[in-house]
């Protein structure tokens, strides 16, 4: 699973049907650092996220599939929750 | 998934059987500004996409999903074309 922000909204009224009533979501990954790690992908949304929030994503298409709450999902990336804090602990 | 313009088709006539029927575009991944990012790949068309739409496509052994129970050998495919999308500064 990564870090990610949600930077933003997809619409999209042609699409598969698996995808119906689906909330897509513009994610960045991040480093921990909170620098931007590579281009920003879509991702379902599982748990109720919004712009701005940074959450935990997983980019596998079995795990997306079953956040989504759908078998044979055509999806690869999805949002399984909300993240409140990171917390790091240096090694000295 | 990723966001993509679809930049050209592909024509196959020798390939695997379970191939016979998809359609195959050409898509260029694109970052949320709309350039390029990333090099251009070919996906099988799960949408009823066309060449200078806006799409988004899976990646991996998911994309031969939408053409259950037939598993066609695919890596990339295409399973919606993008209205608009809006990124907060």
């Amino acid at each position: 699973m990564q870090i990610a922000r949600v930077v933003g909204t997809v619409v999209s009224t042609q699409k598969h049907r698996k995808f119906e009533g689906a909330k897509l979501l513009l994610v960045q990954p991040l480093n921990l650092d909170d620098t931007p790690r590579g281009t920003a992908l879509l991702a379902v949304d599982g748990v109720g996220a919004g712009v701005t929030e940074k959450v935990l994503i997983v980019l596998e298409g079995r795990a997306a599939g079953e956040a989504l709450g759908r078998k044979a999902a055509p999806v690869d990336a999805a949002i399984v929750g909300i993240v409140d804090l990171v917390d790091i602990h240096d090694h000295p | 998934m990723h966001l993509a313009r679809v930049i050209g088709d592909v024509v196959v006539t020798r390939k695997d059987d379970s191939l016979v029927g998809i359609k195959l575009l050409v898509v260029q991944p694109i970052a949320p500004d709309g350039t390029d990012a990333g090099r251009a790949l070919v996906a099988v068309d799960a949408a009823g996409a066309g060449v200078g739409e806006t799409v988004f496509f899976v990646r991996g052994k998911e994309a031969s999903f939408p053409f259950f129970p037939v598993e066609p050998p695919v890596d990339a495919g295409i399973v919606g074309i993008v209205d608009h999308w809006t990124v907060e500064k």
